[in-house]
């Protein structure tokens, strides 16, 4: 496929596996008007939207200076680029903001047992990876973590599977943005070059 | 070969091809745009070198960020102010029509594509936002994207997609007096929960649907994404017809004549199947209000606050989480309970049709002192209309603030934020924390549950109120 690399990276380019402690956030039906609040989406370029990300939980009474210690980001014994969090994550509004601050904030995986679609083609569009697993499997990760924050989560994107001590579940993505992730493609440029058959699928639609 | 549903009949006529082991690259008829999500797909644009495919398919409107009063002065937010004018700079380098500020046909997206007449039976319609899925009121695949999928489809006027799965949701029989299509939906909604339609695109069927106006079609279809459904779509009828006949961008004469004759092939034919079933009776439908910080946290006006029961740990921690913010606890009967602000607006409930369900329930009476009434229209159209019909006089008798058009207090980007721990029945379609401003307070309701509460200024039943008053 004729494609081209984008200015975001894919983790996934240049290591099949990729593993990183995990950040727990159980709440369920996280949506993104949590993720980023739309008095943030002011801005008309992509970057900078980590600053901004889950605002709200992450201070009090919305000032930027004073963190509020029980919010997982806050809390220096949790740290890394997998993000663990509740079932239907992503709910809500179709901001791409709410991927682009996740992914600027240091994020390269988001594990949930549900996401909300928009958000997980957001995501995907973005090089940040979504993979639903196991409302078991997700759970005992969530307990994993808490107990032992300095534990590794493996993501081994080619073979489809999450790994953590003796634990191991496979995960579903389509074979073409696995593709994508791999190769750090994009969906314009493939687009781009069909313009022709675009072009006579139009002529044809308007006989 | 299968029978089809209306939404194949829509899918097929608009694959270019099937990419092997891949997405269908689906092709878009119409893509609406404004100031808050497009910025970054013109930027995209612009670096590669690449101009928009197809201007005169693309519609945009400032609405997100828009102030709602002194629209004629320059806005005083600069973020704002600049977002508005990259609009505008865009817009023109691109040869893309523009409903700016001012200009008479500005309003909410999903409500001016509507009542121009542009959203047709048998379209595709995308727009960088959830609330896309309104169009499919009139027989559409109209779906919400993000800012990438925007620059795609400014680039190609294509996207690609996987085929979802289909739901049929049937509603028969006849609703009571004092309910509407907004308790249908919110009723829907708290059946199957917030992610109930995940992966699915939803039909609405039934004698309950046919019966309804467009513009409540429009509040069910609108709010599918809030079950998780990218969209929802109704089979195009001669409520449909009659409502786009004559419409600006609507077909004319002959040409009318004729587009109605191949709309009337989009139905879902008698032996079709959907992936999930669904079938409600209208008698079964009350008022409702949401009691939680998701919309498929709702329930019956009249019923008391439910008590959780079962579920995980997790579970427990996000119900209890929800009510905290809330400030209600379980068993609560919320009837009598005392508000603050009651919003009236945004792409669920601003249409002339809303604002007229309002003004005749309050006509005449005069707003409780402890509450903040804003009516915000969904367009400089349905303001011009409600003007002319005298529903401004009685707003303003009633103490109500009517604002002008945006997405207003629905996403208090711009300044219309109902204050830190106010509560606020809304007609809108999200009661997220902090959606309508940062530990605002959200229930939402249809326009004839705000109104009778806006009078008695606190949860009432309008079927109650309508009974005292009549």
């Amino acid at each position: 496929m004729n494609t081209t690399q984008l200015d975001i990276k894919s983790v996934f380019q240049q290591n099949a596996e990729f593993s990183s402690r995990g950040i727990p956030l159980p709440t369920e039906n996280i949506d993104t008007d949590q993720i980023i609040p739309a008095r943030f989406l002011k801005a008309t370029s992509r970057e900078g939207f980590g600053e901004n990300l889950f605002r709200d939980w992450r201070y009090k009474n919305g000032d930027a200076n004073s963190p509020n210690e029980n919010f997982v980001l806050n809390n220096s014994s949790f740290s890394g680029k997998i993000l663990v969090a509740g079932k239907n994550f992503g709910c809500g509004s179709s901001r791409e903001h709410a991927a682009w601050a996740l992914k600027d904030y240091g994020f390269e995986v988001i594990i949930s047992s549900f996401f909300a679609d928009i958000f997980k083609n957001n995501a995907l569009n973005n090089f940040l990876l979504p993979i639903q697993l196991s409302p078991s499997f997700v759970g005992r990760l969530l307990e994993e973590i808490a107990s032992d924050p300095t534990m590794d989560i493996g993501v081994d994107l080619e073979a489809q599977l999450v790994k953590f001590k003796a634990y191991s579940e496979s995960f579903e993505i389509n074979p073409y943005k696995k593709m994508c992730l791999q190769k750090g493609l994009d969906d314009i440029e493939y687009l781009l070059s069909i313009k022709d058959e675009i072009a006579a699928f139009e002529k044809d639609k308007n006989k | 070969m299968s029978s089809k549903t209306l939404f194949d009949k829509i899918w097929e006529n608009h694959v270019v091809k099937e990419i092997p082991n891949g997405p269908t690259v689906f092709y878009i008829d119409r893509h609406l745009i404004h100031e808050v999500t497009s910025p970054q797909a013109f930027a995209g644009l612009n670096k590669r070198g690449i101009k928009v495919a197809r201007p005169q398919k693309v519609l945009a409107t400032a609405d997100h960020n828009v102030p709602t009063l002194n629209q004629h002065l320059p806005i005083k937010d600069v973020l704002s102010r600049k977002q508005v004018a990259m609009l505008e700079k865009n817009c023109e380098e691109h040869q893309i029509d523009l409903y700016g500020l001012g200009h008479e046909n500005q309003g909410i997206v999903h409500v001016i594509g509507p009542e121009l007449g542009m959203t047709q039976p048998g379209m595709t319609i995308v727009c960088g936002d959830s609330h896309t899925s309104t169009h499919g009121a009139f027989g559409t695949i109209a779906f919400g994207i993000g800012t990438s999928e925007v620059e795609m489809v400014l680039a190609t006027q294509c996207l690609l997609q996987n085929k979802p799965k289909q739901m049929r949701i049937n509603i028969e029989g006849e609703l009571e007096e004092g309910v509407s299509s907004k308790d249908i939906i919110l009723h829907i909604i708290s059946k199957i929960s917030a992610s109930g339609a995940t992966g699915y695109f939803v039909e609405y069927a039934g004698s309950a649907i046919r019966a309804l106006s467009m513009e409540a079609r429009m509040t069910i279809c609108n709010m599918s994404i809030e079950m998780g459904a990218r969209g929802g779509l109704i089979a195009p009828d001669e409520v449909t017809f009659n409502y786009l006949k004559g419409k600006e961008f609507a077909q004319q004469a002959d040409d009318f004549d004729k587009a109605v004759v191949e709309w009337m092939e989009l139905y879902s034919e008698k032996d079709a199947s959907f992936d999930e079933e669904i079938h409600i009776h209208a008698k079964d439908i009350e008022p409702m209000i949401t009691y939680g910080t998701n919309p498929g946290m709702g329930m019956n006006i009249n019923k008391n606050v439910p008590t959780f029961e079962g579920g995980t740990t997790a579970e427990r921690e996000n119900w209890e989480q929800a009510l905290s913010y809330m400030g209600i606890k379980e068993g609560e009967l919320l009837l009598g309970k005392k508000l603050d602000y009651i919003f009236i607006g945004s792409c669920t409930n601003s249409r002339i049709e809303d604002l007229r369900k309002v003004a005749e329930i309050v006509k005449g009476k005069h707003k409780a002192e402890n509450v903040t009434v804003w009516v915000v229209p969904g367009s400089q159209k349905v303001q011009k209309q409600a003007i002319a019909e005298g529903l401004d006089k009685i707003f303003e008798e009633a103490g109500f603030m009517l604002r002008q058009p945006g997405c207003s207090a629905c996403l208090a980007m711009n300044e219309d934020k109902i204050p830190p721990g106010k509560l606020c029945l809304s007609t809108s379609n999200r009661n997220f924390e902090g959606r309508q401003g940062p530990r605002a307070r959200t229930m939402l309701v249809s326009p004839m549950t705000a109104a009778a509460a806006a009078i008695t200024g606190e949860i009432t039943d309008v079927r109650r109120f309508l009974a005292l008053y009549n």
